[in-house]
């Protein structure tokens, strides 16, 4: 099957019957194009041969035919392909600038938030995306080197340990699938993003603000100004492939930042940072 | 990336494999056909040529021919972000043998830049959209303990071998075991003739240091004469067994012998060469198979020539049968039946021409054993 993520398809061929069904709650039942006379990937995601295929059943994640990283438990067939899927953007689509970082939208402003994997940003978008933001990602922000826009890929939000319980209060109707625990990076479970950024995903946007993420257990919210050479230095550090582009990667980089405002946040409680985003104004 | 074995070799009939690679081919040999293809064909042309290591050479191409934009976005995408990643990769590969040459500048030694690093500072075509991962150089043989030296107080390491693995580097190998820069992560692969020395023959390694030319403004930088720089690359990918990149290394000679063809003396110049080097089997196969596969204009009768000493009708046909094969891009949909074996046969043939059976039996039942309990991961030989 084809899948659309964003501005890409990817062709799926699998053998487990539970990747299918994920695969059209997590990416929206439209994500599914029954035939396409391209796709950019062709991805497999099946069961070993031999013993594994049986005895603390595994899946492999294969690109094109190659194998990315070691098998994992089949229950973590999912994470599976969302980490394969990460590592085939990251270095293959050098038409875009890479960061890691997470994109919402509101009213045509996009905040870009950068960050460590901890620091809270797959949280905050899962949050906002569900008091009236849009979701471009959670984690991989596209910025086109052709024109700076930032495409939507609206994928399934990777939650993390604590933050599973704490979204599961936040949004109660919220569709978070089961927890896959003892993962490289812990407890992990998947988020669906919200129907309306599914819908939008064709729309791309434009940053207006950069903010850094700070999870603060315990101390108020906090938001202060940064400046833009330093948010630069901060956000090459979080690029995948800047120095891939060289000078037009500076350039591109400078003028996306040159239209942002920018912060660094810290917070302990949802409900004020979707406060302190609401208030956000747009830089003049 | 690491190469690792498919996890499910898919086997296609021997007729579709031939139909699915026919575009891939065809537009190394005449990038302008780039216009007429669908985006069907190119789905299928943009997941081989990234796996044959040929799609930013691809992008060149079709763009020299002036055809890229009529590419459909999608598939155009592609070849430029591959492109992008070529750029970047050649700019460092320059700084890097910057680095080489500073490190081994008080030795006053002459250094011959092989393979990917020559194309690229010597600007000629197979340079284009060539991506690898060490840069190869040549030092005489003589001088082989102050270059581990020199290099070693620069940064460069050895990587951690077997006792077994670095004796065979030593007596075997036409090169000493790859060293890594501890900073830059970068390797450089010292060698001191262009083919291991083996059972039958020693290449005199001086021939080359003298018909050696200078690149760029540093008289001690230098590339192979352009035979000998042919006849390298037609050696390596024809004796040594190791196809994982065959159709990118094939084309490298395809664009060698259009370059260097121009030249009226080069062919002549290359067969007098092969001779001399004793590579007159390789040059033979190098002739045949750029010509067949990817088009490549040759002099009437070159291939036949009796001084090549090309094989009889019997072996030739059975070396076509595991050639053709072998030089397909590494990819499901250009892999038949005798895709598997014929890459097991030919890297048994790499060993019988280096080593006596003696010792090839025991070293490959060692790597064999090595590979199943992953210890070590080379690319795919089929069921060896």
């Amino acid at each position: 099957m084809i899948l659309r993520c964003g501005p890409m398809a990817i062709d799926v061929d699998t053998d487990l019957p539970e990747v299918v069904a994920a695969l059209e709650v997590y990416y929206g039942p439209d994500a599914i194009l029954s035939k396409r006379d391209f796709a950019d990937f062709f991805v497999e995601l099946r069961r070993p041969a031999g013993l594994r295929r049986w005895y603390r059943p595994q899946v492999i994640f294969a690109l094109d035919g190659e194998q990315l990283f070691k098998p994992l438990p089949r229950d973590q067939a999912m994470q599976a392909f969302e980490w394969g899927l990460n590592w085939i953007i990251e270095h293959h689509c050098h038409q875009y600038l890479i960061v890691h970082a997470a994109v919402i939208e509101k009213g045509g402003h996009a905040i870009l938030m950068p960050g460590q994997p901890g620091s809270g940003k797959s949280t905050l978008a899962a949050a906002m995306t569900n008091r009236g933001w849009r979701l471009l990602s959670d984690e991989i922000a596209l910025i086109s080197m052709a024109d700076g826009a930032l495409s939507a890929l609206a994928r399934p939000i990777s939650l993390k340990n604590e933050s599973i319980p704490v979204l599961r209060r936040f949004v109660p109707d919220a569709i978070i699938g089961c927890e896959a625990r003892d993962t490289v990076k812990g407890t992990v479970a998947l988020m669906r993003a919200p129907l309306d950024s599914i819908a939008r995903i064709a729309q791309t946007a434009r940053a207006s603000w950069i903010i850094f993420p700070r999870y603060l257990n315990g101390l108020p919210v906090e938001i202060r100004r940064r400046s833009r050479a330093s948010t630069l230095m901060s956000i090459i550090e979080h690029s995948f492939n800047y120095s891939i582009h060289g000078k037009a990667g500076f350039e591109r980089l400078a003028d996306v930042i040159e239209a942002c405002d920018c912060y660094d946040f810290s917070y302990a409680d949802l409900n004020e940072a979707v406060e302190v985003f609401d208030a956000l104004k747009p830089p003049s | 990336m690491r190469t690792s074995p498919p996890i499910r070799p898919t086997v296609q009939s021997a007729t579709s494999v031939r139909q699915n690679q026919v575009r891939l081919a065809q537009l190394l040999a005449c990038p302008v056909a780039a216009a007429g293809l669908s985006l069907a064909d190119w789905s299928l042309v943009i997941r081989q040529a990234r796996r044959a290591g040929v799609l930013a050479r691809l992008c060149d191409l079709i763009e020299e021919g002036g055809a890229l934009s009529a590419v459909p976005e999608p598939a155009r995408l592609h070849l430029e972000a591959a492109r992008t990643l070529a750029i970047k990769h050649a700019h460092d590969v320059r700084w890097e043998v910057r680095c080489i040459k500073q490190a081994l500048a008080p030795l006053d030694i002459p250094i011959i830049l092989l393979k990917g690093a020559a194309y690229l500072l010597a600007d000629l075509p197979p340079a284009r959209g060539r991506i690898f991962n060490d840069v190869d150089i040549m030092v005489p043989e003589t001088r082989l303990p102050e270059v581990e030296v020199a290099l070693n107080a620069n940064g460069w390491r050895f990587h951690k071998l077997s006792a077994y693995d670095e004796r065979y580097y030593r007596r075997w190998m036409h090169q000493i075991p790859p060293m890594t820069h501890m900073a830059r992560g970068t390797t450089v692969d010292v060698h001191h003739t262009i083919v291991a020395p083996t059972r039958r023959l020693r290449l005199n390694a001086a021939a080359l240091f003298a018909a050696a030319i200078p690149v760029g403004d540093d008289p001690k930088l230098r590339t192979l004469a352009p035979a000998d720089m042919l006849l390298h690359s037609a050696a390596h990918l024809l004796n040594e067994g190791e196809f994982d990149r065959g159709l990118r290394d094939l084309d490298d000679m395809n664009r060698m012998l259009r370059h260097f063809g121009r030249d009226e003396g080069f062919w002549q110049a290359l067969v007098e060469r092969a001779e001399e080097l004793d590579l007159r089997r390789p040059l033979f196969y190098a002739f045949r198979y750029a010509s067949r596969m990817l088009g490549t204009p040759l002099p009437q009768g070159i291939e036949k020539t009796p001084r090549l000493r090309p094989p009889g009708f019997l072996l030739r046909s059975v070396m076509d049968l595991l050639f053709e094969r072998a030089l397909r891009p590494r990819h499901s949909t250009c892999r038949d039946a005798l895709t598997g074996p014929a890459l097991s046969l030919l890297y048994l043939r790499a060993h019988y021409l280096l080593m006596p059976a003696r010792t090839l039996v025991p070293h490959l039942l060692r790597k064999a054993y090595a590979r199943r309990v992953g210890r070590d991961e080379t690319p795919e030989r089929g069921w060896l």
